[in-house]
């Protein structure tokens, strides 16, 4: 049986782990490549290093530490922030990358989600969402690492980016982000069952049972934890061995 | 003793970053190549590809590199096809029309049957074990000496194997209640639809299976 995936979501700013709240406030918490080799080696089933500035600031520097992580890290490595054309895509997957994350170009031009799944194949084409809620069970999509609000309803706007060729859809509770209140749990399930995608739930982690909370609540595939690792709140082993405990499939 | 050399077949296809660095992990010298030459003077062969079966045989016509494949095949030294490689090994593809593969092994590549109705998902993305086929005894002597049974392998593909020779199937895996071919095998030529260069440390056990066979 297809197991569900724990993404370790590593937030980049110039060389350095950084972790903020409500995708804001930033601080350092360490050595990117270190943090993946520890994770790799604790378990993780995925990477995802996120350039937390580069759609900021129009720019990108992840290419190096994609590079140095695929020499020591064997599993999947995503790699998201500032992607804007067809050729910012090619560098990502020559440096190693296996699948690239695009939220803000995706808004400002959805056809480069269409153009890359056919170039590239729909398998490394992760669409990145970021929710705010407005209303009840209402969410509007944000760009610009939550900045900017797109003026996108989340449901449709999820719904498009399947239509366009996306292979799987990460999204990130603007609201839950770096709070470690748990998901939003209600985001998660509305995806899950409104797009044949997989989903990856993203942001609120803080204890292992708000991951289990949110699997037994929402069908989603994937999820991606950061705080929760990267200040030592709890373990690869241990949300594994919970959410093992619970009847999860989950890769030991 | 030198490290085996391992072709890794250059057709301008996906990330072969990857491979390399897994192979050369586990002690390989690997050749990022389409050269006739290096083929075949290879102690191994990996058929690497992500993407769309027709597009990677296109790739493969235009590298020139059907015959070479076909010439090292026959050397019975090991030969590892991966994911879309794997798929091209088979006669036939009906994704985006019919298109004919390399014919290695007899069969074809169809979509995976899933139900949209009960919100199965498509592609099958993410980590899925591995399982021994009825028919036969153990992974002894073949690429997967040296893992367990029902270890978690990394897929990611919407596309499967219909092998017509039973006896071939190495390992099956299930998606929803659909059990497909997961891994294919005649003497040294071997095909894996997972990713055993991002699968982890048992991915890496394969690889260096692989090698030793060399």
């Amino acid at each position: 049986m297809l197991k569900k995936r724990i993404i370790a979501r590593i937030d980049i700013k110039n060389e350095f782990v950084i972790k903020g709240i409500h995708l804001e406030g930033l601080r350092k918490v360490g050595n990117p490549n270190d943090m993946a080799k520890f994770y790799y080696d604790e378990g993780i089933d995925e990477i995802f290093f996120m350039d937390a500035v580069a759609a900021y600031y129009d720019r990108n520097s992840l290419g190096e530490i994609i590079s140095k992580a695929t020499k020591s890290v064997f599993v999947p490595i995503t790699v998201g922030g500032g992607i804007r054309t067809i050729d910012d895509i090619r560098e990502a997957l020559a440096s190693g990358a296996d699948k690239v994350a695009i939220n803000t170009q995706a808004v400002r031009t959805p056809e480069i989600i269409n153009k890359a799944a056919r170039i590239f194949g729909s398998q490394c084409i992760v669409a990145s969402i970021q929710a705010k809620k407005i209303a009840h069970d209402k969410w509007e999509a944000y760009i610009d690492n939550g900045r900017e609000p797109a003026g996108l309803d989340v449901l449709q706007w999820a719904i498009k980016l399947e239509q366009l060729g996306a292979g799987e859809i990460m999204v990130t509770s603007v609201d839950q982000e770096g709070t470690k209140k748990g998901y939003d749990v209600a985001l998660c399930s509305l995806l899950a069952n409104s797009v044949s995608l997989p989903i990856i739930a993203s942001g609120g982690a803080g204890t292992p049972q708000d991951i289990s909370n949110l699997c037994r609540n929402s069908d989603v595939d994937a999820i991606a934890v950061a705080s929760i690792l990267h200040y030592n709140l709890s373990s690869i082993g241990a949300i594994k061995s919970l959410l093992h405990s619970e009847g999860f499939n989950i890769r030991l | 003793m030198s490290a085996p050399r391992i072709a890794i077949v250059d057709y301008d296809l996906g990330n072969v970053k990857s491979m390399i660095n897994a192979l050369s992990k586990v002690g390989a010298q690997p050749i990022l190549t389409n050269s006739r030459k290096e083929i075949l003077s290879a102690d191994a062969l990996v058929l690497p590809g992500v993407g769309a079966f027709s597009h990677g045989m296109q790739q493969l016509k235009k590298y020139n590199l059907i015959d070479v494949i076909h010439s090292f095949a026959s050397t019975n030294k090991p030969f590892l096809g991966v994911c879309l490689g794997m798929q091209m090994m088979f006669d036939r593809s009906n994704e985006f029309g019919e298109t004919e593969g390399l014919g290695l092994f007899s069969g074809d590549i169809k979509i995976i049957g899933v139900d949209l109705i009960k919100q199965q998902r498509l592609p099958h993305v993410g980590w899925n074990n591995i399982c021994l086929p009825g028919n036969i005894k153990n992974w002894e002597n073949t690429i997967f000496s040296e893992i367990q049974g029902n270890t978690d392998m990394y897929f990611v593909h919407s596309y499967a194997a219909s092998p017509l020779l039973n006896t071939e199937i190495l390992a099956t895996t299930l998606y929803y209640d659909h059990a497909f071919c997961s891994a294919i095998m005649r003497g040294n030529i071997y095909g894996v639809q997972f990713h055993p260069e991002k699968s982890a440390e048992p991915g890496l056990l394969i690889l260096k299976s692989l090698i030793d066979l060399a």
